[in-house]
């Protein structure tokens, strides 16, 4: 028997050695392969269960834990409704603003050569790496009644802290660059010879955005939509800063979270939570569908 | 992260698209209104103070404790993405399995989550009646209300960062080399810390860099967790928070000058490595 094995082999090696030799290696590395595949995604999956998974199952369970009638009541209570508004109305400007600043600062910067682009586009990073209660702070130090701006702010009777303006703003800090980040790479790699090729032909500024640089662009600046709203609509740090906690008043969804559950209404706290994880949810699915309409 | 910018002007240097006015004027105007004119403000306050006072804020005992909190936190959290980031990469990147685009979405939940929502659902279930927190109470571990607590909220926020720096860059890479190193007979390991390693470097540094930044900066969903324990647990951002209520608005801004400075000069470090990472791998 060994013997004849044996001759197999070297017939084998020598009428198509090479490719048995290929064969070997590549079974040998397949085996190993798939043991440490199924290891890799167990230590994976494992991983996120706990960190994310988990997390978020806690929420959904700990706020029907009284059931339905406790939870609804909870997600109807007029503070909260007066905060999903106020939160509402602060995302919807912020991402609009945002998205203004977006497009026109990454058009500028990939379509034009000027001295200082590298600078200017770091300037517009800053946002990323400023603490968000920071971002706060620079806001009270502006607006507030003993910043700079406070003094002319108050005789002319305007409030901007610890009111909504504030949180407007505060908000729109902390998300600036979100929609810019996500175009300037496309926008850049796609270069400007058809925008060039356009104005040539006479083609006005707008008409060229409309007609050439939009169609390249208009899934990345919806996944950076999604991004800032994502962010905007649960920045907590940065407003928590700014809007003096008045209930009903400049309280957003995220802060009402925080209120209620300082005050141990631990159920209620977690119901209006899962108001802002469904939302968050609804994000991550539409994100999902524009990467893969992208591709 | 550098992109490298196409030069777009052509050879007379004249500019052919319309709109350049405009945009430069959008563009700087919301830019000063919005960022560089409230940054500034803290230069103005905490010009006010004079040098001893400002040293003496920011050295004062629980101010340092308060930094030191921050940053081996975040770097313990930020090493733990890393590692688990680079894990994560590969596997959504190398392997096929049932389940895989639900887990790259998943990937993002950090981002789109509120940092609130996160920080007390971590509470509850870290502390000694959560699920996993009674866990550890039996083995005499305590997590919610200690630092390792505090590193476990920053590993939430943190985990984006380095999945999504390190993807592309894995998606890229070449197979041939490693190939190369098997058939020549390199090990499973030797292969990984010499050949595929050193390629993804600059992006794993990228994506640490980030989440490190990150987890000094985050205050949301860390102080629900920390328990805010005097010089223990409490993280810089909270002081500057209780600073704030007492109304010593200079003391304040101090404190975040130093924590501004620190981001800057990290980000800096971490660029300039990854610029010459970038250039010593490509020879």
């Amino acid at each position: 028997m060994t013997v004849k094995a044996n001759n197999n082999y070297e017939q084998d090696m020598v009428g198509d050695g090479l490719h048995s030799l290929q064969k070997v290696i590549e079974s040998h590395r397949e085996e190993e392969k798939s043991v440490w595949k199924y290891i890799l995604i167990g230590v994976c999956v494992l991983f996120l269960t706990v960190m994310l998974v988990i997390p978020l199952a806690v929420v959904i369970i700990n706020a029907l834990k009284d059931g339905w009638t406790a939870y609804k009541e909870a997600v109807v209570d007029r503070y909260t409704l007066k905060a999903l508004q106020l939160t509402l109305v602060v995302t919807v400007l912020t991402v609009l603003v945002n998205t203004i600043f977006g497009v026109c600062a990454s058009v500028l910067l990939s379509k034009f050569y000027f001295w200082g682009r590298q600078i200017l586009a770091a300037l517009i990073d800053i946002p990323f790496s400023v603490s968000p209660v920071i971002a706060g702070l620079l806001f009270i130090l502006t607006f507030g009644n003993k910043g700079w701006m406070g003094g002319f702010l108050q005789q002319h009777n305007i409030k901007i802290v610890f009111a909504a303006p504030g949180i407007v703003l505060a908000t729109m800090f902390v998300t600036f660059p979100f929609v810019f980040r996500e175009l300037f790479p496309v926008m850049n790699a796609q270069g400007k010879d058809e925008e060039e090729a356009a104005a040539l032909m006479r083609a006005g500024g707008f008409m060229i955005f409309r007609k050439i640089t939009f169609p390249h662009i208009k899934w990345a600046l919806l996944y950076g939509i999604i991004l800032c709203t994502a962010r905007a609509m649960g920045e907590f740090g940065a407003v928590s800063v700014v809007s003096g906690h008045l209930r009903g008043k400049t309280n957003t969804l995220p802060l009402h979270v925080e209120i209620l559950y300082n005050e141990f209404h631990s159920t209620e706290a977690f119901a209006v939570s899962s108001i802002l994880v469904i939302l968050a949810v609804a994000l991550l699915i539409l994100r999902s569908f524009v990467e893969w309409k992208r591709k | 992260m550098e992109q490298e910018i196409v030069k777009v002007k052509n050879k007379k240097g004249v500019r052919v698209i319309p709109g350049f006015g405009l945009l430069m004027g959008v563009t700087l105007t919301m830019l000063s209104c919005l960022v560089l004119i409230p940054l500034a403000s803290i230069f103005l306050s905490v010009g006010r103070l004079n040098a001893r006072e400002f040293f003496e804020i920011v050295t004062s005992r629980q101010i340092v404790s308060g930094y030191m909190v921050s940053i081996f936190c975040a770097l313990g959290a930020a090493l733990i993405n890393a590692l688990f980031g680079m894990m994560l990469a590969w596997v959504l990147v190398r392997y096929d399995f049932p389940g895989k685009r639900l887990m790259d979405g998943l990937i993002e939940l950090p981002f789109a989550l509120p940092t609130a929502v996160a920080g007390i659902s971590l509470t509850y279930l870290y502390s000694d009646q959560g699920w996993i927190g009674s866990f550890f109470d039996k083995l005499g571990v305590k997590i919610a209300y200690t630092r390792g607590g505090i590193v476990i909220a920053m590993v939430f926020v943190g985990i984006p960062f380095v999945v999504r720096a390190v993807q592309p860059v894995l998606e890229k890479l070449d197979r041939q080399y490693e190939e190369a190193a098997m058939m020549l007979g390199a090990g499973k390991c030797y292969t990984f810390f010499s050949v595929i390693l050193p390629e993804v470097f600059p992006a794993l540094l990228a994506g640490f860099g980030l989440a490190f930044a990150r987890g000094i900066g985050e205050y949301g969903s860390v102080v629900f967790i920390a328990g805010n324990i005097p010089y223990k647990t409490q993280i810089a951002p909270l002081l500057i928070m209780s600073k704030l209520e007492q109304y010593k608005y200079a003391d304040a801004a101090a404190i975040a000058l130093v924590l501004l400075v620190f981001s800057f000069i990290l980000m800096l470090v971490i660029n300039s490595v990854q610029i010459y990472a970038q250039r010593f791998s490509k020879g």
